[in-house]
């Protein structure tokens, strides 16, 4: 931060944080790959795959706490997600979208756990990469399921509309399938979690850049403080969120390809 | 100057990292085989047992309150059948008491007329020895007094029976 400020030559006093913040330089000189997000992201994938060995290895039919824990967040995405969104060919799909749901939750969360307090997603990288995964795979299953040209069909020339107007809709429908539903499925869990990282960096650099200031504004720093606390458990709510909607799109994006007519 | 450049396209927060990307590739792809080897088929088949273990349950609830529900029909239809057995034995012990009492009954008038004859019969023979005594022992008491008042020896035997049944005739028509 200081180095950083110094390198863009900014003045001295409190600097308002900003999309430097989310450009932590490499531990090792050089490596691009001796990064914090890198070992948060592996370390995600550390603890998601522990977790729920732990949780499933005994596969109990009465489940211990560890058990039923885990069996709560994959019945959700397994039912609520999958099942409810997809229909009767959802069981295909569930294990991509429960390791997209606990992958992108734990992520954000690190944004908000002591220590880390790193959203791996406010990284575009991340976000790019997820979306990606979910424009193949709902293109690859249409395709798949109703042939090439007839899913293209599908998505250029929506029926009932009159004849003119698909000069108009099929641009329009061509960018929803193949710019708009990546682009907007990275975007807004990158924005969320880049903003919200934001906001808790302003509020609690604030709050301590205040601490430093004469003693007027050493009172008002514990309010600084609480609004950043506060927007914490606002952040945990978002956190949860973005994974939920991340999933439950790429669910319904699925379901869009398997059916038939849309 | 140059350094300056460089922070500022590093600033641009939506072009990606070549290093993220190969990690994020990897790194997901490696939870996903985790999750869909290890997890998903545990967590499933923990599924399935359960929905096996409560439906099997049902089901053999549902077995075993068939089962009640014949055998209380069962207990039931014994019941019927004993209740209409017993009816029909009352009804057959009503018949045959009936039966005996008016057995009994004829029998007992039997006997009563059987001893009212006898009774009469017994009177009737007395009756008749009475009166044949006692019409000899009057014949013989007229005749002697008979033979008193007249003096003449009545002895013989035809006159005197005669005599004796005239006065006889007389007595009864003057009765």
């Amino acid at each position: 931060m200081l180095s950083y400020a110094a390198e863009v030559g900014k003045d001295e006093g409190f600097n308002p944080p900003d999309a430097g913040d989310f450009n932590l330089p490499p531990f090792i000189e050089g490596n691009e790959f001796a990064t914090k997000p890198v070992l948060l992201v592996f370390l995600s994938v550390i603890l998601i795959s522990i977790f729920f060995i732990l949780a499933s290895r005994k596969a109990a039919l009465v489940p211990s706490k560890l058990q039923f824990a885990g069996e709560s967040v994959y019945s959700f995405v397994r039912n609520d997600l999958g099942r409810e969104v997809i229909g009767h060919e959802f069981m295909r799909f569930v294990p991509y979208l429960f390791t997209l749901f606990t992958f992108i939750l734990v992520n954000n969360v690190f944004g908000i756990v002591p220590m880390l307090q790193f959203p791996t997603m406010s990284r575009i990288s991340f976000p790019y990469v997820l979306a990606a995964f979910t424009f193949f795979i709902f293109h690859y299953v249409g395709i798949r399921k109703q042939g090439f040209f007839k899913y293209m069909k599908e998505i250029m020339f929506l029926p009932g509309i009159p004849k003119p107007a698909y000069i108009l809709i099929t641009p329009l429908e061509l960018a929803t399938y193949f710019l708009v539903r990546p682009l907007t499925l990275s975007l807004r869990l990158f924005a969320n979690m880049f903003a919200g990282h934001l906001l808790l960096l302003v509020f609690i650099l604030g709050g301590e850049h205040l601490l430093q200031g004469v003693i007027g504004l050493k009172l008002i720093s514990p309010f600084a403080f609480a609004i950043g606390i506060a927007l914490t458990f606002f952040e945990f709510m978002v956190q949860c969120l973005q994974a939920y909607i991340f999933t439950l799109l790429t669910a319904l994006y699925i379901a869009g390809a398997l059916a038939d007519e849309h | 100057m140059r350094s300056i450049e460089l922070a500022a396209e590093e600033l641009n927060p939506l072009i990606p990292h070549t290093a993220e990307i190969i990690v994020g590739f990897i790194a997901f792809s490696l939870l996903y085989m985790v999750l869909r080897r290890a997890v998903v088929p545990r967590f499933e088949k923990a599924f399935a047992e359960r929905t096996d273990a409560i439906q099997g349950g049902m089901e053999r609830a549902e077995k075993a309150q068939i089962e009640a529900e014949a055998a209380l029909k069962q207990y039931k239809a014994q019941l019927q059948d004993a209740r209409g057995e017993a009816a029909s034995i009352r009804e057959e012990a009503r018949v045959q008491g009936a039966a005996i009492i008016e057995e009994m009954r004829v029998k007992a008038q039997e006997e009563a007329t059987r001893i009212a004859a006898s009774a009469q019969a017994a009177i009737e023979s007395e009756r008749q020895a009475a009166l044949t005594s006692l019409r000899n022992e009057v014949g013989t008491l007229a005749t002697q007094l008979a033979s008193k008042i007249v003096g003449e020896a009545l002895d013989d035997q035809v006159r005197q029976s005669r005599i004796v049944d005239r006065f006889l005739e007389d007595l009864e028509k003057s009765k």
